[in-house]
């Protein structure tokens, strides 16, 4: 049996600025009928390159410059214009990350489910409705009689990620480019999605090359793995053997990530006075409520992360504490002294104690001013030091954030890698001196080595300098690496809080259970166990709807 | 719908209260003319009875609130008040023989012949302009694109008169093809209007094109890096099919918008075109009022043309509005 | 009726040569990608250009006056456009190659990148730059010195009615027109650009201040921007003129400073509109944030930490603005209410010589002069236009 897809010695460019610079360097691939095949890497690895390529498609300021690809015995490369588009939507699918941000928003989703069939000639308007509505039911989504009537605008993410994936199945493909379909999307949501996904794909028994970043997804997913790094392969195997053994060094890295836990600290003693303590407060936008009654501690030295999904008012309690937003009710106490509300009225040593790091290292920075500046301006704002002293002192931070000062002083933010940026970040927060940091999902945004490597400068730094840190974040392996104590959010109200190594034990609140069961894990049949275990009505938002 | 509803009377009242402001302004600054204008009009010689019949004309002797309520009251059922112009300046100086021109009597017909002028352009300007933006969105970067973004630059940088000037040398002096004088009358025939309307109506054209294909071209073009236009192509549709029937939908509120934003200059703008071509219009009328300060024609002409504005404005408003579909179809 | 019969029949004609094109590329090279992906469209382009081209070759070479000895105004005025299109496009390649030799890193990468149009730009503005500031050594005479000998034809040729002291000829009061074509960049150019300057001053800070504090100032600011946006600017421009005369009475000079401050407020309406736009996309960034929970005040947060991200757009703005106030003041002096003489300026020339342009036809040279003046104006905006949109391509960062 020949291979649907053959892509060989493959060799990818993409301009920068005057001239080309590669993306993807030799790749080879070889795909079967009805096989499921997991592109993993980091960002800048070439996966979603290499994924469009193997449908003939390269972006804007993209070109192929050498190799072949072939699908079913066609070079795809040599192919004229008007044959790609004979295969594409008919032959081969693609379904996009943002589905919210890849449907026309001038659309029903229904008329753009039926182009493509009605486009390439394969069903007629009507049947291809009709087919729409079935697809539609067995992806599970709500309505499928009437969901299809809607705009994208209407539908939540979740499931327009769903009826993507229906409208990618419209012509019943051979492959469907799966690109990272469930990043955006929170954990309980992502777990539908997922199996729903997994469930067409094996009734249709379509070929499929799955993009991620995440391991453990992936891991539900493929039949068989690849890991890309830097456009470079770095090996491919069965899924289960390449989570058993893997030979490379950079897989095993990626692999050992997760294994990165702290160990629990010792409870704090009674009557201790927290750092801050946050007590009873409500909070809106507006009239829109947001926060109710929250209320937590943060002692000295010691993590809290504030967990919880997207809306669940995570960062509106963290806007209160930095006085950004005034709660409605309750106070913010700092040593026992109750802060003013606005951050306005509180004084130059009130703000220089509390700091905070931000998740988007790139807004975070001023891109016009230098390193040594961004990091010397609260050096020189709340110490009074300038001249020598202050280049002294951020020359001394730098190391602290292990940047070698000489090299990076006088550069400029965008001379620098998402990583060094966040350290950056913690940088100038240390140039406060502060007690008290707040860190905003402030891994999120970067690779899982890099984030491992930031999260370990968070720890030194908090057992050097008895830090108290407020973590926000969404990702509980993150919680579990950092965390002394855990507070679980949702629609703004602390659904459970405790020591970390209570949280991860049950019995839980139900809602910190389901949170906890979401999370995909390196097991290749945990998502098989889990659908077993709960039935597929069980999971996702449907799971979420009945609790509440 | 309902939520659209609101929106659009909101933004109608919005409208109105926009023009209410305007005319309030309009008629501070006309008020902020040197007590002693109507004898600086009238010159040295003027007799007190002309310098008063100008005060009373004005209604410089009552409290400007009344003042701006009796203009506004009468502008509303179309009096305009009395021109300053047309009247025999010898009538103010002897005695006032009554035998004033009406301002309204003055601008109803060039008014008319403005809109004639708008909208002959607008006929020739706003389908090119659209035909050559999709064209120029869909071989971008080629030498089409290039050229015409060079030309349209072009043309949008120069001056009215420049480009005026140009086109009748070229199709009025030195091929003689076209009048350059643009003397209409009433009661012309159409096609003999429209030849005299052709020449002015081209340099707006030149002028309005130019701008609208670029913003047509910018819009669509800005929608082609969207990740649905992507979906789109990898669909396998056609591009033109990309282009007509997944990125110009969502770019018609720009595009809307800037089709209102360049009639309502065709209207308001037209003034330098007029003068050059001396066509008998509502910009030509303001000039000349402007030049022998025959002040209620100025204040007549810049209200009409603030309406024409906010009108337009407005429409373009409401248009993009029906046109957003988060808009027309709420959660 | 037979034109338009003609004109269907040279379509169709390059319709099917276009036709033919593709088919014989196809042949020709064995199915190449470029003219097997072709859409007719595309070909028929090709075909139309060269056929346009080809016209104008012919038409260039055609001789410049006929057996009669009649000049043939239409094959010279299209030789010194083609002449002045192939000169400027080859002085801007120089230029572009002398900057790509000459200066910093910085700059040679930024002449690496320009395109042929942008140089041209910044050539155009830099030649009027100096023309402006150096008019005085310039220019043969004084703007507004006055000789015996009025309306002498341009050309410097005596048997046609020139005269050699005076190349563009005088005007019907006997001033030397190029020299006042060459004070004409001084005034007019350097009036629009002290206005430009005063409505970036005054849009610009109340723009920011605007963004930065928000609340009930922004809204106040901002109703009363609409409001007077609201009034087509030409329009009020006028409106407020016909004032300021009033008030300025005899006082010439003064009505040219009233045209500066009315403009300008009239113009800073649309930077502020900008500023506050720019500015409120930079607020809410996240080292705004920051800056503010550091306890920083109003000037640091506007000086050190908005205004250095907002000259990309601000400048470009500057070049549009400038081009806006520029072409109004020159509107406005052809309509005979801007810069008041005896100041020489290009818009009130205009409007002095227009009516030389029915004399084309027999003295193509006459009837250049008020395009002369009015191509003085079009070719700085039009540099200013070309170097903007190409700083504004490039911040863009589209890379198509």
């Amino acid at each position: 049996m020949s291979a649907l897809v053959e892509i060989r010695d493959l060799w990818i460019e993409g301009r920068s600025d005057e001239d080309w610079s590669p993306i993807i360097n030799g790749a080879s691939l070889t795909l079967n009928k009805g096989e499921v095949l997991g592109l993993i890497g980091e960002s800048g690895a070439g996966k979603s390159t290499l994924g469009l390529a193997a449908m003939g498609f390269t972006r804007d300021g993209v070109r192929i410059s050498k190799g072949s690809v072939k699908f079913d015995g066609i070079g795809l490369i040599a192919a004229s214009a008007a044959k790609k588009r004979e295969l594409l939507g008919k032959r081969i699918a693609y379904v996009a990350q943002s589905a919210a941000a890849s449907f026309n928003p001038a659309h029903k989703l229904i008329d753009q489910h039926t182009e493509g069939p009605v486009q390439h000639g394969v069903m007629s308007r009507a049947e291809s409705m009709k087919d729409g509505i079935e697809l539609y039911r067995r992806l599970r989504l709500p309505n499928p009689d009437q969901i299809g009537f809607r705009y994208p605008h209407q539908v939540s993410g979740g499931q327009l990620q769903r009826a993507m994936t229906a409208m990618a199945m419209s012509c019943r493909p051979d492959l469907i480019i799966f690109d990272e379909p469930t990043t955006a999307l929170d954990v309980t949501t992502q777990i539908e999605v997922l199996a729903s996904i997994r469930d067409i794909v094996e009734q249709f028994d379509t070929a499929a090359i799955y993009i991620t970043h995440d391991l453990a997804v992936v891991a539900q997913m493929a039949d068989r793995i690849k890991v890309l790094l830097k456009g470079d392969e770095v090996e491919e195997a069965d899924t289960r053997t390449m989570l058993a053994q893997p030979k490379e060094e950079y897989t095993k890295s990626l692999w050992a990530v997760r294994a990165f836990e702290r160990p629990q600290k010792p409870a704090v003693h009674t009557g201790a006075t927290p750092v801050v303590s946050v007590q009873n407060v409500s909070a809106a936008y507006g009239k829109v409520p947001v926060l109710h009654d929250v209320s937590f501690d943060i002692h000295e030295g010691r993590t809290v992360a504030v967990v919880g999904e997207s809306g669940s008012g995570k960062s509106t309690t963290a806007r209160c504490i930095t006085g950004l937003l005034p709660p409605t009710k309750g106070v913010i106490e700092f040593d026992g002294k109750a802060l003013p509300a606005n951050y306005k009225s509180r004084s130059k040593d009130q703000l220089r104690q509390a700091q905070m790091i931000y998740q988007m290292a790139d807004t975070a920075l001023n891109p016009r001013t230098s390193i040594g500046d961004i990091i010397g301006r609260p050096v020189q704002f709340y110490m009074g030091l300038t001249g020598k002293q202050k280049r002294r002192r951020v020359e001394e931070l730098l190391d602290e954030i292990e940047l070698p000062a000489a090299q990076y002083i006088d550069r400029l933010p965008s001379e620098l890698s998402g990583g060094q940026k966040q350290r950056i970040g913690i940088a100038r927060a240390l140039a406060a001196e502060p007690k008290f940091i707040i860190c905003d999902e402030v891994t999120s945004a970067l690779d899982q080595l890099v984030a491992e490597g930031i999260l370990k400068l968070l720890a030194r730094l908090q057992d050097d300098l008895k830090l108290s840190y407020m973590f926000i974040t969404h990702d509980l392996a993150t919680v579990k690496a950092i965390a002394d104590e855990v507070v679980v959010m949702k629609d703004g109200e602390v659904v459970e809080q405790g020591p970390k190594h209570d949280m991860f034990v049950p019995p839980h609140h139900p809602y910190t259970d389901l949170l906890l069961s979401s999370v995909p894990e390196m097991d290749p049949d945990w998502l098989t166990n889990l659908l077993n275990e709960r039935g597929v009505d069980n999971i996702g938002d449907a799971a979420v709807d009945k609790m509440t | 719908m309902q939520s659209v509803i609101r929106i659009i009377l909101q933004r109608l009242a919005l409208g109105l209260l926009t023009l209410f402001v305007v005319s309030i302004v309009i008629f501070t600054a006309v008020n902020m003319l040197p007590g002693d204008f109507a004898q600086a009009i009238l010159g040295q010689g003027a007799t007190p009875e002309a310098v008063e019949a100008i005060r009373r004309d004005l209604g410089l002797d009552q409290p400007p609130i009344t003042r701006y309520f009796q203009w506004l009251g009468s502008a509303v059922q179309g009096d305009l008040g009395n021109s300053f112009a047309q009247a025999n300046f010898a009538s103010f100086v002897g005695a006032d023989s009554g035998v004033r021109t009406t301002v309204a009597q003055q601008i109803a017909p060039r008014f008319a012949n403005t809109m004639f002028l708008a909208a002959v352009t607008a006929c020739i300007a706003v389908p090119v302009s659209l035909l050559l933006g999709i064209l120029a969105a869909l071989f971008r970067n080629s030498v089409f694109d290039r050229a015409t973004n060079v030309t349209t630059l072009t043309s949008i940088s120069s001056p009215e008169f420049f480009l005026a000037y140009v086109l009748i040398l070229f199709l009025a002096v030195l091929n003689p093809v076209l009048p350059s004088l643009s003397n209409i009358f009433e009661g012309m025939s159409f096609s003999e209007r429209l030849e005299k309307t052709l020449l002015p109506a081209l340099t707006l054209t030149l002028v309005v094109t130019a701008h609208m294909m670029r913003m047509t071209r910018a819009a669509i073009i800005n929608l082609l890096a969207s990740p649905y236009i992507e979906m789109a192509r990898l669909k396998g549709i056609s591009p033109m099919r990309v282009i007509v029937k997944h990125a110009l939908p969502n770019a018609l509120a720009p595009i809307i918008n800037v089709i209102a934003l360049n009639l309502a200059y065709l209207i308001t703008g037209v003034v330098v075109v007029e003068v050059v071509f001396v066509y008998p219009g509502i910009g030509q009328l303001f000039v000349d009022s402007v030049k022998i300060r025959d002040i209620p024609v100025v204040q007549a002409c810049c209200l009409i043309f603030a309406a024409a504005y906010i009108l337009l404005n407005l429409l373009a408003d409401i248009l993009s509005i029906l046109s957003n579909p988060r808009l027309r179809h709420p959660k | 009726m037979t034109t338009l019969l003609t004109l269907a029949l040279i379509l169709v004609a390059i319709a099917a040569g276009g036709w033919v094109l593709r088919f014989a590329g196809q042949k020709a090279t064995g199915n190449a990608p470029a003219f097997r992906d072709m859409p007719f469209a595309v070909a028929f382009g090709y075909v139309l250009g060269a056929c346009l081209l080809m016209f104008s070759v012919w038409y260039f070479f055609q001789p410049t006056t006929t057996k009669s000895g009649v000049p043939n105004a239409g094959v010279v005025f299209f030789r010194w456009a083609v002449q002045f299109f192939i000169i400027s496009a080859i002085a801007a390649f120089l230029f572009r190659a002398l900057g790509r030799m000459v200066g910093t890193r910085g700059t040679k990468k930024m002449f690496r990148q320009m395109p042929l149009t942008a140089s041209f730009g910044v050539l155009v503005v830099i030649l009027y730059a100096l023309t402006a500031i150096f008019a005085a050594w310039l220019a043969p005479h004084g703007q507004e010195e006055v000789f015996a000998k009025v309306n002498v034809l341009p050309g410097g040729n005596a048997a046609t009615g020139g005269d050699p002291l005076h190349p563009l000829g005088t005007d019907q009061i006997g001033r030397d027109l190029l020299s006042r074509l060459i004070y004409g960049a001084q005034n007019t150019v350097g009036i629009a650009f002290v206005t430009t300057c005063l409505a970036f001053f005054l849009g610009g800070s109340l723009g920011f201040l605007a963004a930065t504090l928000q609340g009930w100032l922004d809204q106040v600011l901002s109703r009363a921007v609409d409001v007077l946006m609201a009034i087509p600017s030409l329009i009020f421009a006028l409106l407020l003129m016909t004032i300021a005369s009033a008030w300025a009475g005899s006082e010439r000079w003064l009505l040219t400073v009233y045209m500066i401050i009315i403009i300008a407020v009239i113009d800073s309406t649309r930077v502020f509109r900008l500023a506050r736009a720019v500015g409120l996309n930079i607020v809410v960034m996240d080292y705004i944030e920051a800056a503010k929970l550091r306890g920083e005040g109003l000037g640091y947060l506007i000086f050190r930490e908005i205004l250095p991200n907002a000259t990309a757009p601000l400048l470009a703005e500057f070049g549009l603005r400038f081009c806006f106030v520029f072409l109004t003041i020159a509107s406005l002096s052809f309509l005979g209410v801007g810069i008041q003489p005896p100041l020489a300026d290009w818009g009130t020339m205009v409007r002095d010589s227009a009516q030389f342009i029915n004399f084309a036809a027999f003295s193509p040279l006459t009837a250049a002069l008020p395009l002369l003046a009015a191509g003085a104006i079009a070719l700085l905006t039009v540099g200013v236009n070309f170097v903007v949109d190409w700083m504004l391509h490039r911040s863009s960062g589209l890379k198509e």
